[in-house]
């Protein structure tokens, strides 16, 4: 809560001004009461026409001073909690990017932006409404309390005795809602689990015939919904009631007590009047000092949730003297490299080492788990070895720095990701300052051009979550343009043509017999055809190399290479082959 | 609160990769038929609790009697106890108060507790009535919808309406009494006083007015705005892998500046609106008194009217401004209500595809010695609703206990044929018949039981490894249970867990591989013994390890039962008895493995390439 609080440090100058106004408004709500008294007593009883306009005219013009300056003091404290808001989240953004893909590995994407959106905006209520409002209705309570008891003493004492219990009322209710309301949103979540769960398992449902399940476990949740509902609904049904019959009661006790005291000369009408209109203006607030009390405590879960995104230190920067990367010629050694992912239970690479000249293509095959992609992981430090290291041109790229490295090296993933953005941006996404020019002939190098012309706007066309949705080849291809247009020195080929169908394959094959001249590049592939472009092939199994040669070699030797690329051919890829020919 | 390390749960195959935010937001009310429905649905709903609205009505009105009698006393109060000084008199007003205070307590109580009450068991009346009926809608409906709007449907649409019902429908109600209640008794009271106070009722409409226009203006833009920082932010976290590999932070950095500045700045138009709105309406409350003073004093001293009448006026004048900035705030309440019940009423106006006919036909029991089923597809054809023709004039036979497989390139209609022996389509023209029996005619139970299907992906439900095998016979002991397990291979892996056939399958130490998980399948298909089955790619999902592990499994369940087997991969398929090649929607051959290699087949030519890969 002190953190949360803590964001308002740099919003001195508004925070300040919010309280001058507040206190303005203060002696605003005080005076309107005081005048309606001195209205009645003054002005009416005496029959003083002139001076019953004089104090209508004043409640207008102190009305109108209270308009502004509750204007002002709203704006301005919304906008300053907007603004803490707006910076608090270009942060956290800016912290996000600097962490380490091992990080995003392990936190659901949703769970970030929940904490970059509600969670935000759970703090900017609280410092936009909670912290003025709690400030303002407790200098009010004091402010009703000196001037009630100026007025009429005893009055005050029995009014104010009644405020306590309103008070505790409200704070309690709130309390116990709160309460209901977390176990409510379990039994929400509970419903929507069954749901979800049923809905992506419907075809078991259906194939077995079990609606009636999926109809049962609703109805538990449900059940179970309903009646955590029904205990808010049993606390509404008395804390509602309740207040109103307080406030009401304070209005029984003014009239009552405050009428025997005007029979008794130590009260005016006119200050009857103005005992409800300050008590009404403390108890009317009063009913929502529970809410935001129930607002800090949000607060302050949501304030520990994002400092603790806030406080993860980035594992993968630049060492304090990292100097930047010279051109990269392109030779590549492992140097009995191991990695073990957090939490795993088996290391993904043991004692892993090997060289790639420069200029040379190598291919990474194994079956899925065998620390192939870890390679891959390794060489843009996605993730640092745990043991050993890794040198480019005799270099140990965890001592420069990180843009120079990864500058050079162009990464096409198994999953190609697609912004929404042009088609033209996707492809300049690391190099947004190339010319038209480049871009096509990137395109046409990765296959894409054909398509990307056929598109309703070509190059500009919009593609990702809202635009032209593209197949997953055709996203691959984009994705290749894109890793090409950096013209990188190394080249890393994470499984990219595995959802190309067979002639695109043997396009892009084709075209990248050209691109890696030049260039060192590693290759992760699971088809023979896409395997025997390289000169060199590391078989991989548990992590570890255990065999290294030419394709035609090792399909000669090696059965277990044998029986890896085999496994990887099916029928649908055969039948897909013989409809082209 | 610690990160949940727990990525996204496989999904089963009827799920389709969809957002879960609903893209077919309508504006309520546009459709007459939907608006129709939609009244009905509501009255449908609130039927059963008549008799208690009634009385929640009753008691609303003693509730707002006795509110609207508290300012009346205070009056005689005064006018007949403080100013006269008659104490007796003002003590004689301060206990009808007293009792009037009491009276609302009551009726307040009982008001909202019945609101409450029919609010929560009408929306779990309306959400069960909604999933019961979804559950005998047909498959295509859930394919065709996406999972995220079943979710919705079920969940924010059927909130929505409660929301409406539990808070903001009887703050309404209430609310519009009281204001009609006030408006009365100030005329009652005063009529000159009253028609200066309510000159400021037209002013505080066109208030409203405004804000309620300008205010959803604003409020859409804001959220247009955060929706684009959520895609910027979604897309950067599922993509950082390219942002990082790119080195594309600046930028990104710059743009995301870029929409979370807009995104600021759209805030700031609603916090003006609000911080220009509430003060506004303060203010004309404050006027109000003002009129009432000046207006009311002069009358006073004219003798007119009494102090008490003006005390009165200012206490009404509070009740009628009080609960206003709340009242704006149900219009969004009462639209998004609408919306939902648009959106349940329309999918409880569609009926299923697959309709269960009345007296419908049970399977004789299977004779001793003779394993599975015939089936026969005659002249078949498929459409899904008005698209183009899945299947054309299939006519396929398949004998009991024969193992058929399906070959042929994605999108070529197998499935679509699996589907249509599952029932879970019925065919566009012609019938599927088993043991000669119309599958249109069976009763549903007797069809489950007769036919299982392994789909590609093994999904597993919340539960226990018994539970997800007993997932088709729930009444199965035990020993049946572990009976099926053994069968197909599971039972040695399920016995290594920490709970053996306990162990809940979401639980941390459980982690199945693709295979165990699809063994426990097999499993559930093997427990049915079902005549038919159906293994719709079910090893295509596996790696070759689990591959191998599961052939054996499958030959165990094939046994004696009639077999459909779409696979991807020709080791897959060693075992069927005959291979159909389906292309466009056709069966352009059929006959047994060794006949099909034997002579120039599209069969034939796939066999040698993919024995040319084994080389």
């Amino acid at each position: 809560m002190r953190r949360v609080l803590g964001l308002c440090r740099d919003y001195r100058a508004p925070l300040i001004m919010t309280g001058v106004l507040s206190v303005v408004v203060l002696f605003v709500v005080l005076s309107v009461p005081l005048l309606t008294k001195n209205a009645i007593d003054d002005a009416i009883r005496h029959h003083d026409t002139s001076k019953v306009w004089r104090y209508g005219l004043a409640v207008v013009g102190i009305s109108l001073i209270r308009g502004v300056c509750n204007f002002l003091r709203r704006n301005l404290s919304g906008v300053t909690s907007v603004r803490i808001e707006t910076d608090l989240r270009g942060r956290l953004f800016a912290h996000l990017q600097g962490l380490p893909v091992s990080f995003h590995e392990q936190w659901e994407s949703g769970q970030l932006l929940a904490r970059a959106t509600s969670d935000l905006t759970a703090i900017r209520n609280f410092l936009a409404y909670a912290v003025v409002f709690l400030g303002f209705v407790g200098a009010l309570f004091v402010g009703v309390a000196v001037v009630t008891i100026a007025t009429d003493p005893l009055l005050a004492g029995v009014t104010l005795a009644l405020v306590v219990p309103f008070a505790m009322v409200a704070v309690r209710f709130v309390h116990g809602i709160e309460n209901v309301f977390v176990r409510s949103r379990e039994a929400v979540g509970e419903v929507a689990s069954v749901v979800e769960e049923s809905a992506a398992g419907v075809r078991i449902l259906k194939a077995f015939g079990r609606e009636d399940r999926a109809i049962r476990r609703l109805d538990e949740a449900s059940a179970g919904l309903l009646s955590v509902n029904m205990e808010a609904v049993e606390l509404r049904a008395f804390s509602i009631p309740a207040l109103a019959a307080i406030s009401n009661l304070v209005i029984a006790v003014v009239l009552g007590v405050g009428g025997l005291e005007v029979i008794h000369g130590r009260l005016t009408v006119g200050g009857l009047v103005a005992f409800t209109g300050w008590l009404y203006s403390i108890i009317v607030p009063l009913r929502y000092v529970g809410w935001m009390l129930a607002m800090g405590q949000q607060a302050a879960a949501s304030g520990h949730r994002v400092f603790e995104i806030l406080d993860t230190q980035p594992t993968i920067a630049d060492i304090a003297d990292a100097r930047p990367m010279p051109p990269i010629q392109g030779e590549v050694t492992f140097e009995r490299v191991s990695f073990t992912y957090p939490g795993a239970s088996a290391p993904a690479l043991v004692d892993v080492s090997l060289t790639v000249q420069p200029g040379e293509t190598v291919a990474l095959v194994g079956m899925s788990g065998s620390g192939k992609s870890t390679v891959a992981a390794l060489l843009p430090r996605f993730i640092d070895p745990d043991e050993g290291r890794l040198l480019v041109d005799g270099i140990d790229i965890r001592t420069v720095a990180l843009p120079s490295l990864r500058g050079q090296i162009g990464v096409v993933f198994d999953e190609p990701v697609l912004f929404s953005a042009t088609v033209r941006e996707n492809i300049a996404f690391g190099t947004p300052d190339a010319d038209e020019d480049e871009i096509v002939r990137a395109a046409v190098a990765a296959g894409a051009d054909t398509f990307i012309r056929a598109l309703p706007d070509g190059y500009q066309t919009r593609v990702g979550e809202q635009g032209f949705s593209l197949s997953g080849g055709q996203r691959q291809r984009l994705a290749l343009a894109r890793a090409l247009l950096c013209r990188p020195r190394i080249l890393v080929l994470d499984d990219p043509l595995s959802s190309v169908d067979v002639r695109t394959e043997a396009e892009i094959e084709a075209n990248l017999r050209t691109l890696r001249h030049g260039r060192t590049t590693f290759l992760i592939a699971h088809r023979a055809s896409t395997v025997s472009m390289a000169d060199r092939v590391f078989l991989l199994e548990d992590g570890r190399v255990i065999a290294t040669g030419t394709h035609s070699g090792l399909l000669a030797t090696n059965p277990s290479y044998r029986r890896v690329l085999a496994a990887e051919l099916e029928l649908d890829e055969l039948a897909a082959v013989e409809e082209i020919s | 609160m610690s990160p949940n390390p727990r990525k996204k749960p496989g999904r089963g195959l009827g799920a389709v990769d969809e957002p879960a935010v609903d893209v077919d937001e309508v504006e309520p009310g546009s459709d007459p038929a939907l608006r129709a429905l939609r009244k009905q649905l509501l009255s449908d709903t609130l039927r059963p609790y008549r008799g208690r609205l009634a009385v929640g009505a009753v008691a609303v009105v003693g509730s707002t009697l006795a509110v609207l009698s508290v300012p009346v006393l205070v009056k005689l109060g005064i006018d007949h106890g403080v100013t006269p000084r008659h104490s007796g008199t003002l003590m004689k007003c301060v206990a009808v108060l007293l009792v009037a205070i009491a009276v609302d307590f009551g009726c307040q109580r009982i008001a909202q507790r019945i609101a409450g009450e029919v609010a929560e068991r009408s929306s779990y009346d309306l959400r069960m009535r909604l999933w019961r009926h979804m559950q005998g809608l047909s498959l295509d409906w859930f394919e065709r919808q996406k999972s995220g709007r079943v979710i919705s449907r079920a969940t924010s649409d059927v909130e929505a309406v409660y929301e409406l019902f539990s808070q903001a429908a009887l703050t309404l109600v209430s609310n519009l009494m009281l204001f009609v209640g006030i408006g009365v008794l100030l005329v009652v009271l005063d009529p000159l006083l009253a028609l200066v106070v309510m000159a400021v009722i037209p002013v505080l409409l066109l208030a409203t007015w405004v804000f309620k226009r300008r205010s959803e203006r604003a409020y859409r833009a804001v959220r247009e705005k955060i929706a684009l920082v959520i895609i910027h932010l979604a897309e950067t976290l599922t993509g950082i892998r390219v942002v990082q590999a790119f080195t594309r932070e600046p930028i990104n950095q710059a743009q995301f500046d870029d929409i979370n500045d807009q995104n600021l700045a759209a805030n700031n138009q609603t916090v003006l609106l609000m911080s220009v709105y509430g003060p506004g309406i303060d203010f004309l409350g404050q006027l109000a008194i003002a009129l009432v003073l000046v207006v009311g004093g002069l009358r006073v001293i004219d003798g007119a009217t009494s102090v008490g009448t003006l005390t009165a006026f200012i206490l009404y004048v509070r009740q009628f401004f009080d609960p206003l900035q709340e009242l704006s705030q149900f219009y969004n309440s009462l639209q998004a209500a609408n919306a939902g019940l648009e959106k349940i009423a329309s999918v409880l106006a569609t009926e299923s595809s697959v309709p269960e006919r009345a007296g419908a036909d049970h399977l004789p029991p299977p004779e001793p010695g003779r394993g599975g089923a015939e089936i026969h597809l005659a002249r078949v054809s498929f459409r899904y609703r008005a698209g183009e023709l899945v299947l054309r004039d299939v006519e396929l036979t398949i004998g009991a206990g024969e193992t058929l497989a399906l070959v042929g390139a994605t999108g070529a209609g197998k499935s679509t044929i699996a589907k249509l022996v599952a029932r879970f389509y019925d065919p566009s023209d012609g019938a599927v018949t088993l043991d000669g029996h119309d599958l249109r005619l069976l009763a549903p139970s007797s069809l489950r039981k007769a036919i299982a299907v392994v789909p590609q992906e093994a999904f597993l439900f919340a539960g226990t490894i018994h539970e997800n095998v007993a997932m088709g016979r729930p009444d199965a002991t035990r020993a049946e249970v572990e009976a099926a397990a053994w069968a197909v291979g599971a039972h040695a892996f399920v016995t290594a867990l920490p709970d053996g056939y306990d162990t809940d399958v979401n639980t941390r130490g459980a982690r199945l591989s693709g295979g165990q998980r699809q063994l426990i399948s097999f499993a559930r298909a093997w427990l049915v013994d079902p005549r038919v089955l159906i293994l719709d790619e079910a090893t295509s999902a596996l790696d070759l390890p689990s591959e191998r592990l599961i052939q054996r499994a499958l030959r165990q369940l094939l046994v004696d039962r009639t077999a459909i087997v779409i696979a991807h991969r020709l080791s897959s398929i060693e075992m069927a008895d005959r291979v159909a090649v389906v292309e466009g929607g056709r069966i352009v051959e059929l006959g047994s493995q060794a006949e099909l290699l034997s002579t120039d087949t599209r069969f034939a030519a796939l066999h040698r390439r993919w024995e040319a890969t084994l080389a």
